[in-house]
């Protein structure tokens, strides 16, 4: 099957326009010696319906569990019908970048809408129209802070999300600058002295996560305080949005950016991606944020519309001064989550209740197993780290009865060998806990 | 038509000019047809107070909609002074660029500088040129 | 148009929350009120509310299923819906990316192919698909580059890039630490042979070359180009943004070059979303298998795993492996093409690009009067002389007629652009009509040069302010004070 909708007589009129003879004559700038001729390696052509069959076999070749207990920084949450059938309009996910605003106004006010909800849940005045996911956010603003500053390193706490930590090292590198780790205490929070001490006038941002990795919640404002009293600034990050429905955001306790993983907000889990980078900021630094900008104006007789604003800042005009090279964002996977905060409203807090819930009552069966424990003190939000009496073992018992168990910290964390992080959304009910519980029991 | 080009300061050939305040510091803009060549301007992004500047390096940055320029230091010394009002009302550049649009207050290394700069009918010339 | 904010009223909700079936927890007791918010301020609006206010919004947009959509360098075919199923398949949509290898046996079978066939079809020796975006792909590819270096023990800080490049390719390669020089086209639009000599130092790392450039205009001296950068010890790096225009044609490994990105949005016919998400893909040779991103594929004694254990891996670059849904989706698109269609795909994209370049000829200047390939660029130049309509203007006009206007004032290096992308999956018909249109709004631009000016005039707003936009930012709604 192809979509080319020329006859063989358009083709003839065609080229009779262009004055050639074959089709052969329109490749003939690539050297002869470089042609091609057919595509071994390819297989042939399928039409609609065996595509779908194959690609239906293929489907069914995964197992699709009967219940996920990882969150880890892609989560299962419930999506509500009307935010498929939105995101699905075809207007909005055939359309390209909304340059020309007059033809865009659609996607430019639902991404000023996005933008204005995620602003206000994460305690910050400003933020962008998204990046790629909340790994990459948060080591984009990283590099932003060692640009603004001129220093050269960063520090991030271990307990932040280990393809986050790895991300940043990878952008780092590249970059020139310098990455430190520092380390959790027995709290499963930051420690604070430690960073202290690890804070110098070299050191551009500390990068905290929060829930961070383990699901414990850190303490912002002392982090925010201790960073700051160096001139570094704070970049707060997180995995699961739906937590700030009843969470003091970090941009409400001094972090200076907040960035994190909006798949929660009415994304599939897609097996890793597309997901939502997102990007919040304090205001003073609108102009030198990377990404995409939605921003109010109006027309000539005065009616509000919105356009793609402030794009100094971008690739296609700074080039190699750019904040950032990044051009296609993640628009779609904003507009869903814009569509399912607006679906919930103020319910976003009672969803985030019955996730906290729901994390106690599992944390609580398990913990009761013999051999199990928590391993971390401070409180959390839908994730919580327990040691087991063998981590591998737990998980492939679970997995034989078709359940995503929790992420094993042994490769990440070789110090928490035999703990596990585990995670309870609305999705799971009391009886797939309690299963879960027999499972493990036996 | 960019205005008349004031004979009483010197000019760059980047579009900058420099005006002797006469106690040891001078001021820099940019040139009316410098403004009028990047059309509306948006933002002016201005140097910290105290910042050493070198002569040809970049001193400030102008930005309209869909273009970015930097303004060079067409002296270099210290920046004594930033037009802060610029900050909320960057058309200032635009409407007055050789008076309320000016940039920032330096002190010259070496105020011997300013020699080496164009006169106003200097600058007329390299701006017919450029004209042709 | 009202925001949802605007048509918020307290005490309504669109999605409802179940009960609870386990014990409420007290969450002062669990976890502290200095933890807790204190206002969650969301919109409060019906479902009936919410599906008219995004219903409304989505016809306030234009999209490929709406029309003409000749966005030069953006590659905006027809997205075919069997794909949209196929993604959507609830075996693709459902897995953890955390879930053990077992029960994603399909997921590793589809990605591992995928990069298979993309190796076959642009002769590379291995893919990472891990990239969100054809620029993310471009920092991996000139990653990879510095890493390659890096190994070598060589200390090069420069990268040439053509001045009819994409910005991303010199802002990709400043993210890396690269200094970029821009190299001056020659007078046919290519690589100019000469400078390049000059420029071709031990300092350099690597060419960034789109081909075909952005000109449209495939670099007839490639194999010269190649060994210029080969021999002083250099890469060629390809930005794949235009491979549309080659499939089945020619191979960029083949041609000589070492990495390459590609855009899946484009050439792939993932849908862009209205920005994204996109996909990277970034094939490389053999010299640089080594450095490919983290975590990789590799056969096992069950099938397929994840591996993360290369020890000379740039790292990784985004959580998890990719956005495998929008890969899900070309890869479908691949498989139903296959190598027929593909070769098709270019063949038409070409036919039609062609096309309107000699059917616009003598309404506008045509600066490279050249066969070209996938898309060709005009000059308003012409327009502006005459009548002082711009290209901004003619592009606004356009959407008076229904379409949504070419890429404009890209290339940089031609003044007033006009960049045509017409695809392979448009019909004459629509390519006549759209040729017409544009011949009209050039007659227009001498007869009523204001009418131009003034649009558009079918459109729910006019032309804004874009300059009150900038001076005083307004990104976020605040609520009016009572």
């Amino acid at each position: 099957m192809d979509y080319c909708p020329h006859t063989s007589d358009d083709i003839a009129r065609m080229q009779a326009v262009l004055g050639i003879k074959s089709l052969d004559d329109l490749f003939a700038d690539i050297p002869r010696k470089f042609r091609l001729d057919g595509l071994p390696g390819v297989p042939a052509p399928l039409s609609e319906q065996e595509t779908l069959s194959f690609m239906q076999a293929l489907a069914a070749k995964n197992t699709l569990p009967r219940v996920t207990l990882t969150g880890a920084g892609a989560y299962a949450h419930y999506i509500p019908a009307v935010v498929g059938h939105l995101v699905g309009r075809a207007e909005f996910y055939t359309a390209y970048t909304p340059y020309q605003a007059e033809i865009s106004q659609g996607l430019l006010q639902a991404i000023y809408e996005y933008q204005t909800m995620i602003a206000h849940l994460t305690g910050t005045e400003i933020a962008n129209a998204s990046l790629y996911d909340g790994a990459s956010a948060a080591a984009e603003a990283a590099m932003l802070c060692a640009k603004m500053s001129d220093r050269p390193r960063l520090v991030v706490a271990r307990s932040v999300h280990p393809h986050y930590r790895q991300v940043l090292q990878t952008y780092a590198w590249a970059n020139g600058c310098s990455v430190t780790e520092v380390p959790y205490r027995a709290s499963g929070r930051v420690d604070l002295p430690a960073l202290a001490a690890l804070l110098d006038q070299d050191v551009a941002a500390v990068i905290v996560q929060s829930p961070n990795f383990f699901g414990c919640l850190e303490e912002i404002r002392p982090l925010a305080d201790e960073t700051h009293r160096c001139g570094a600034l704070l970049v707060a990050a997180f995995t699961d949005g739906t937590g700030l429905g009843i969470l003091k955001p970090a941009g409400a306790c001094g972090a200076d950016f907040v960035v994190g993983e909006g798949q929660s907000f009415g994304n599939p889990m897609n097996y890793g991606g597309p997901y939502l980078g997102i990007f919040a900021a304090r205001e003073k630094y609108l102009r030198r944020i990377p990404g995409r900008l939605a921003g109010a104006t109006v027309d000539k007789n005065g009616r509000r519309g919105f356009v793609l604003t402030l794009q100094t800042r971008e690739q296609h005009i700074r080039r190699e001064k750019a904040t950032s090279n990044i051009c296609s964002n993640e628009a779609l996977c904003a507009l869903a989550a814009c569509v399912y905060l607006a679906a919930l409203g103020k319910n976003l807090a009672r969803l985030a209740r019955l996730n906290v819930d729901k994390a106690q009552y599992l944390k609580n069966r398990l913990a009761d197993l013999a051999g199990w424990s928590e391993v971390f003190s401070a409180p959390g939000y839908n994730e919580f780290t327990l040691r087991c009496p063998d981590a591998r073992a737990a998980n492939e018992r679970l997995a034989a009865e078709g359940i995503v168990g929790g992420y094993d910290l042994r490769a990440d964390y070789p110090e928490l060998d035999g703990a596990l992080v585990l995670c309870a959304t609305e999705l799971l009910s009391r009886e797939d806990m309690d299963r879960v519980a027999q499972i493990l029991k036996s | 038509m960019s205005k008349l080009n004031p004979s009483d300061r010197f000019y760059s050939k980047d579009h900058e000019w420099v005006k002797d305040t006469g106690n040891g510091s001078v001021v820099v803009g940019i040139t009316d047809y410098a403004q009028e060549m990047l059309t509306d301007i948006v933002f002016v992004e201005l140097p910290a107070v105290g910042k050493k500047v070198v002569k040809g390096e970049p001193l400030a940055v102008v930005e309209s909609v869909k273009s970015v320029s930097d303004v060079y230091a067409p002296v270099g010394g210290e920046v004594l002074d930033v037009n802060t009002r610029l900050e909320d009302n960057p058309e200032l550049v635009n409407a007055d660029a050789f008076g309320e649009g000016w940039i920032a207050i330096v002190k010259p290394d070496n105020p011997g500088e300013l020699k080496s700069l164009l006169s106003a009918d200097e600058y007329d010339a390299l701006l017919q040129e450029e004209k042709h | 148009m009202q925001l949802i904010f605007e048509i918020s009223k307290p005490g309504r909700a669109a999605a409802d929350v179940p009960a609870g079936d386990v014990p409420a927890v007290s969450l002062e007791d669990v976890i502290g009120a200095s933890f807790m918010r204190e206002e969650l301020d969301l919109p409060e609006v019906s479902e009936t509310d919410l599906v008219r206010h995004y219903t409304s919004l989505s016809r306030r947009n234009f999209g490929v299923d709406l029309g003409f959509y000749p966005l030069g360098s953006c590659t905006m075919k027809y997205n075919p819906k069997i794909n949209e199923n196929v993604a959507a398949l609830p075996g693709f949509t459902g897995l953890h990316p955390a879930a053990p290898e077992a029960f994603a046996r399909g997921n590793l079978e589809l990605l591992f192919d995928m990069q298979r066939l993309l190796c076959a079809i642009f002769g590379m020796a291995d893919f990472t698909l891990q990239p969100a975006a054809g620029a993310h792909g471009e920092l991996t590819g000139v990653m990879m580059i510095r890493k390659y270096f890096e190994k070598k023990g060589e200390k090069r800080r420069r990268i040439l890039i053509p001045d009819a490049a994409h910005g991303t390719n010199p802002a990709s390669g400043a993210l890396c630490g690269f200094e970029t020089v821009t190299l001056g086209s020659n007078a046919e639009g290519g690589v100019d042979l000469r400078r390049l000599d000059a420029l071709m130092t031990e300092d350099v790392a690597a060419l960034m070359l789109t081909n075909p450039n952005t000109l449209g205009l495939f670099e007839r001296n490639i194999e010269e180009v190649a060994r210029v950068v080969h021999d002083r010890g250099g890469l060629l790096y390809g930005d794949g943004a235009n491979a549309n225009a080659f499939l089945g044609k020619t191979r960029p490994g083949d041609l000589g070059f070492d990495v390459i990105q590609l855009n899946l949005h484009k050439t792939f016919s993932t849908p862009h979303g209205g920005g994204g998400p996109g996909s990277g893909p970034v094939g490389v040779g053999e010299k640089l298998t080594d450095f490919l991103p983290v975590p990789r594929i590799v056969p096992c004694e069950a099938g397929l795993r994840w591996s993360s254990d290369f020890p000379d891996t740039i790292g990784r670059v985004r959580a998890f492996y990719g956005n495998f849904s929008v890969i899900v989706k070309a890869y479908s698109y691949l498989r139903s093409l296959g190598a027929a269609g593909l070769i098709r795909a270019a063949e038409m994209a070409v036919l039609n690009a062609n096309y309107i370049k000699e059917k616009l000829k003598p309404s506008f200047d045509l600066p490279y009067d050249r066969i070209c390939m996938h898309e060709c660029v005009f000059s308003g130049s012409r327009q502006v002389a005459l009548s002082g309509v711009h290209t901004t203007d003619i592009a606004k006009r356009l959407i008076d007629f229904g379409y949504h206007p070419p890429t404009i004032y890209f290339p940089l290096i031609v003044a007033e652009a006009i960049m045509i992308e017409p695809t392979e999956t448009e019909s004459k018909e629509t390519l006549d009509a759209f040729c017409d249109a544009m011949a009209a709004i050039a007659r227009e631009a001498e007869e009523n040069p204001q009418r131009v000016k003034d649009a558009p005039l079918s459109t729910p707003v006019g032309r804004l302010d874009e300059v009150l936009a900038a001076r005083k930012p307004d990104v976020c709604w605040s609520k009016p004070k009572a």
